[in-house]
Order: C-alpha cells, then sequence, then structure tokens
C-alpha cells in the first residue's frame, strides 16, 4: 500500500495551490460579496491546462490522471468553492462523459474546445419537478425527421450563462415512463436561452441558471450514447461527479481548518493563546481528523475510478463523509473565531455558506445513503432514483 | 543563442543548521529558490524572442535538487545538468563556483544568468565568483536586459537612478526580481518536463579532483554559530485604542520625534 503521491501529482497540486493562492483566494471574498462570477480567471485557468487536467492530450487536454484533478479541484476549492464548482462541472459533468460516451467524431468535435477553456461546459438534467427523481423529467426530444426537436425547461445549470456546451437531457420516447425513455444531446449556447440567475445562500462566484429550450432542432450526431440511454450516462457521470463535489467539500473544510488554527495560536483569552485551551485544542483535533479521514476517502474513490475499478459506492461515501464533515467543521472554525468568525471581517462565514450546498448537490446526502446502503445490501439499484446535479 | 541558467535547491519553510555539521540541514523539503525563477523566466523570453536557441539549466546539489530542476523544465527550459556529487558536499562559495564554472565550461554557452541570491546562505556573489573563474564580463543586479548584436544590455537601479551598462557575449548576468513576473508551469509543462533530457555528473565526470571541492576545497570554515542575542528589554503595548498615542509618547520620551 501506497499512500504517496506521484511526483507529477505533487507538482500539480503545488502548481494549483501556488496559483490559488496568488490569482484566486486574496480576490475571493469581493466576489463573494459582489456575486461576481470572475470570468477573466477561467482564460488563466485554461492557460494553465487547469480546465481539463484529465483530459488526453489528443483531445486538448493536459493528459494527467483522474487524481490530479481531483488534487486541483481541491486546492481551487480551498480559495474559493465557487471556482471549485465551476471547473468541477465543466470537467467532470460536461467533458468527461463526452470522453465516456462519445463517437470519435463527437470527442474530436465537442471535448477539445473544452479541454482548452475555450468555453465552459454544463449540465443540464435538473428540472422544477425531476431532481433526485430524475425519471420525472419533462423535457420533450420529438422526433423530427432524421434528428430531434427539443423543447423544454432546465433549473439550477451552473455554468449556463457562459457555457458552450451542454449535456442536457431530454425524453425521446413519450410512451415509456421513468427513466428509460431519456436520451442525452450535446447542444450549443445558441441553442439555449438562460431565463434567470438563481440566488443562493453560497458559492456566490459561480452561475447558476433557469434555462429553455425552445425548439432547438438537433441531428443524430448530438445524440450522446444510444436512444433511451441517456439515463446511464446521467448516472455514471454522477458516478464521478460526486467524487468532484467530495474534493471541494474537503478543499472548503480545509480553508476552514487553517484559519481557525492560526486564529487559536494568535488570539489570547484569560492570558493565553486560546490554543492552550483544552476545549478549543479538542475541537482542532477533531477537524483535522476528520478532514484527514474525508481526504483518504476522496483519494481512494479517485484512485479507483482511473484505474477503471467500480467506485460508485465508495465515491457516495466520499461524497457523504466530506460534506457533512465539511458543514461540520466549518461551523466548528466559526464556533473557535467566536464573534469575528460570524463576520465578514474573516473568510469563515462564507466557508460555512459555501460548504452547505455539498450535502445537497450531485446527489443529496440522503440520496448517497440510498446508493451506500443498496450497494452494501446487495440491492439492485431502482431505476426511477437518481441524485441530481 | 544558447543560455545557460545556475539554479539552486533551497530548503523550504525555515532555515535550521545542524549543529554537529554546521550546515543547512537539507533533508526536508526543498524547492526551487525564489529568485532564480526570475532567472528561468528571462531566459526564456530571450530564447522565445530571438525564436531560436536552448535554455539550459545547471545546479550543483544534492539528488533531491531534481525536485527543484524539473521545476524549470515545467517553466518551458529545454534540459538540465545536475552536479550531484557526495564529494562536493559542505562546498563554500570558492569551491562552489569551481565546480559550476566547470559544468558552463561544458556548456559553453552565449549567456549565463543567475538569480542575484539564493535564499538560503542569502551571499550574492556567486555569479561574481562564476563569471571570474569563466574570465567573463558580469552585469550583476540586472532588472532590465537586452540582447543585440552580440552584446548584452542590463539596466539597474541604484540609489541615484539608473546605471546601464553594455558588455559583449559571452558574458554572465545576474537578475532582480523586479525583472519579470515568472510564468507557472503549466500542466503539460509539468507532464512533459520528465520527457526532457536531464543529466546528473559526478566531479570525476566533470574532470574535477575531489580535493577542489567540498570541504577539502572550500577556503572558508565555519567556527561557530550562535543564537542571535536577545533584544533586552521591550516594551509591548497592548492596543485598548489608545496605542497610537501611547507609541508617540514612547517616541517622544526617546527623544525620537
Amino acid at each position: 500500500m501506497d499512500f504517496a503521491l506521484s511526483a507529477d501529482q505533487r507538482e500539480i497540486q503545488a502548481l494549483a495551490r501556488e496559483f490559488a493562492e496568488a490569482e484566486i483566494e486574496p480576490h475571493a471574498a469581493a466576489w463573494d460579496r459582489e456575486h461576481r462570477f470572475p470570468r477573466e480567471l477561467y482564460a488563466k485557468l485554461a492557460d494553465l491546462g487547469l480546465m481539463g487536467v484529465c483530459v488526453p492530450e489528443e483531445y486538448g487536454g493536459a493528459g494527467a490522471d483522474f487524481l490530479s484533478y481531483i488534487l486541483v479541484l481541491e486546492e481551487l476549492s480551498r480559495a474559493d468553492a465557487g471556482v471549485g464548482v465551476t471547473v468541477a462541472v465543466h470537467t467532470s459533468a460536461a467533458t468527461l462523459p463526452i470522453l465516456t460516451f462519445g463517437t470519435e467524431e463527437q470527442k474530436a468535435r465537442f471535448v477539445p474546445p473544452l479541454a482548452r477553456g475555450e468555453h465552459l461546459g454544463a449540465f443540464a438534467l435538473t428540472e422544477p419537478e425531476a431532481g433526485s427523481d430524475a425519471g420525472a423529467l419533462r423535457t420533450r426530444a420529438a422526433r423530427d425527421g432524421d434528428g430531434w426537436t427539443i423543447s423544454g425547461a432546465k433549473q439550477w445549470i451552473t455554468n449556463g450563462t457562459y457555457a458552450g456546451t451542454f449535456l442536457l437531457f431530454a425524453r425521446t420516447d413519450p410512451d415509456t415512463p421513468g427513466a428509460r425513455g431519456v436520451s442525452a444531446f450535446l447542444l450549443d449556447g445558441e441553442h439555449v436561452r438562460v431565463t434567470r440567475d438563481e440566488e443562493k445562500l453560497g458559492l456566490n462566484s459561480s452561475i447558476t441558471n433557469d434555462i429553455v429550450v425552445e425548439g432547438a432542432r438537433v441531428g443524430r450526431d448530438r445524440l450522446l450514447h444510444e436512444e433511451g440511454r441517456g439515463f446511464r450516462v446521467a448516472m455514471a457521470t454522477l458516478d464521478g461527479g460526486r467524487i468532484g463535489i467530495a474534493a471541494q467539500a474537503l478543499g472548503i473544510a480545509q480553508a476552514a481548518y487553517d484559519v481557525a488554527r492560526s486564529y487559536a495560536k494568535e488570539r489570547h483569552t484569560f492570558g493565553k493563546p486560546i490554543a492552550e485551551h483544552q476545549a478549543i485544542q479538542y475541537k482542532l483535533a477533531d477537524m483535522s481528523t476528520e478532514i484527514d479521514a474525508a481526504r483518504l476517502l476522496v483519494y481512494r474513490a479517485a484512485w479507483l475510478k482511473q484505474e477503471g475499478q467500480p467506485h460508485t459506492e465508495e465515491g457516495a461515501k466520499a461524497k457523504l463523509f466530506a460534506s457533512e464533515m465539511a458543514r461540520r467543521q466549518t461551523a466548528e472554525a466559526i464556533q473557535i473565531l467566536g464573534g469575528y468568525g460570524y463576520t465578514k471581517e474573516f473568510p469563515v462565514e462564507r466557508y460555512y455558506r459555501d460548504a452547505k450546498v455539498t450535502e445537497i448537490y450531485e446527489g443529496t446526502s440522503e440520496i448517497q445513503r440510498l446508493v451506500i446502503a443498496r450497494s452494501v445490501l446487495g440491492l439492485r439499484q431502482a431505476e426511477r432514483t437518481l441524485a441530481q446535479g | 543563442m544558447k543560455i545557460a541558467v545556475c539554479v539552486k535547491q533551497v530548503p523550504e519553510g525555515s532555515r535550521r543548521i545542524d549543529a554537529a555539521t554546521k550546515r543547512l540541514d537539507r533533508s526536508g523539503e526543498g524547492a526551487l529558490n525564489p529568485y532564480d525563477a526570475y532567472a528561468v523566466e528571462e531566459a526564456l523570453r530571450l530564447r522565445d524572442a530571438s525564436g531560436e536557441g536552448e535554455v539550459v539549466v545547471v545546479s550543483v546539489g544534492p539528488a533531491s535538487a531534481a525536485d527543484a530542476i524539473r521545476k524549470t523544465l515545467a517553466m518551458g527550459a529545454d534540459r538540465a545538468v545536475l552536479v550531484s556529487d557526495d564529494a562536493a558536499a559542505g562546498s563554500d562559495l570558492v569551491a562552489t563556483s569551481y565546480v559550476l564554472a566547470n559544468a558552463l565550461e561544458r556548456e559553453s554557452s552565449d549567456l549565463v544568468v543567475f538569480g542575484y541570491q539564493a535564499a538560503d546562505s542569502d551571499g550574492a556573489v556567486l555569479w561574481a565568483a562564476v563569471a571570474d573563474r569563466l574570465r567573463r564580463p558580469v552585469v550583476s543586479q540586472v532588472a532590465e536586459l537586452r540582447l543585440e548584436s552580440g552584446r548584452v544590455r542590463g539596466k539597474r537601479q541604484t540609489e541615484f537612478g539608473y546605471d546601464v551598462i553594455e558588455a559583449p557575449l559571452p558574458a554572465v548576468v545576474a537578475v532582480t526580481d523586479a525583472i519579470n513576473e515568472p510564468r507557472y508551469p503549466s500542466l503539460k509543462g509539468i507532464m512533459g518536463a520528465k520527457r526532457k533530457p536531464q543529466e546528473t555528473l559526478t566531479l570525476a565526470e566533470l574532470g574535477i579532483e575531489a580535493e577542489r571541492a567540498g570541504e577539502a576545497g572550500s577556503r572558508t570554515v565555519v567556527l561557530a554559530l550562535n543564537e542571535p542575542p536577545s533584544r533586552g528589554e521591550a516594551r509591548r503595548i497592548e492596543d485598548d485604542g489608545d496605542a497610537a498615542a501611547r507609541i508617540v509618547e514612547f517616541l517622544l520620551e526617546k527623544r525620537l520625534l
């Protein structure tokens, strides 16, 4: 057993950390306050190859492994979780499924602009009445000669405003209810109209939209995987996507711990640093332990995925534990900072707001428990249950 | 145009000196000397502006220095030469400059670029010693560098304005951290670094007799190392809203205002 990162992984991690500390972290509080999507940042990330970390070089990526990508997400999220989710959705939920399910022609056409960061990718599954229950989805792709005409509304679409490629799920077979009548399509920005910016508790440097597709006419070249097999694409995407969100939660928790730890060493009460009071020591010990535990779960899931081994259960465990840990420990960080922690003078209240959503998107904690329970009990995955994006 | 850049791996974080050997403890994590990143960046810009040529990174240090060297390759340097030999450990400025000059002779580059100092030893003279051994002109503290028709022109800031110094190639320059903004290595650079030529040489391979390097080849001896003296009586002013007034009062009392 070897717990050490490879030289490449360490250098990629160091690059992401160095870049995030210099170019992201100093602006994170302002982006949060102003709800500003830092569009110019993504060109810089693209220059460094961080918009296609684990995409093979022949498709415009950097050709690193999946764990390297997870390390990058952790470091970006440590500086700004909004940047983390933007890159996570772009990569895990839009670029990688095309590599997994696309034809050679689709891979060559759709992946390089994404991997080079020329535009962002988005994942359009969720609808007003279809979240975790994706089988209930209503967006319709009606047969139209050789292709389809797609119409419908989607919500909570990360990157919607800036995306040039949407992986969108629509019902191709109205007579088959549930998941089996759903297909996956690759749409361009021009096929989609953004109707609203969501206001959120946190992740304010990322953008979340309602979108509509109004009679977009697409050919067979935009159908990803087989007709009626879109649900399989969504499931596989979320299996891997979960690991990215777990890494995001991990990065947020690490950031909160870093601030709490250094504050505890500086802040004095009753004549000594609060880090010398046992009540604070216990909190920091627990934080550090739980962060380590989450990190091991996340890296294991990432390693299994890159080795091509089953990782559904392990990814769900990593996501469940890391997200709940992040919510718990960012709250503890506020507690350690006391009144200061509750103010915007320190970043921990932002970490707390940002952490909460990791228990919800890419499959709620409840869904993760279902996935884990079914796996450990050997039960068949119920078809209509799907973690929402 | 062939440019050699001399780089050093320095310990990351706090510096610790081994009391027994009186040498810097290099067992922990190391990193590229931050000043050297400016030298690498400048060399890469010169190469890219001329559209041809080669940037070769040259270092003397333990085998672990390969980590720092890989960063320079990831930034875009073409190849690297590391002189690593147990007999070179403990080299002082005189011995190090001798080893480095020999490695540079072998490269016979048009230009040798240094960062103006190392973050561990803070000597800021190695470039002068190497230039002397190579019998080449040296331009130091360079904050702006130009190459034209076989000459190097360096601009440096002084207390009274700017010096502009010109020298014929081949030459040695030492650059400051004002000269450029070093690039981040790209992911492709990192992935590609290990495929670039990296040579590790022993002293024997450079034709250097062991007594010219390491402690044997050094002319300086560290006699003793001591903690800095305590600052004596210090007054600490806690801010209860009137700290500024109390500091002014203190300065007045000491007749410093």
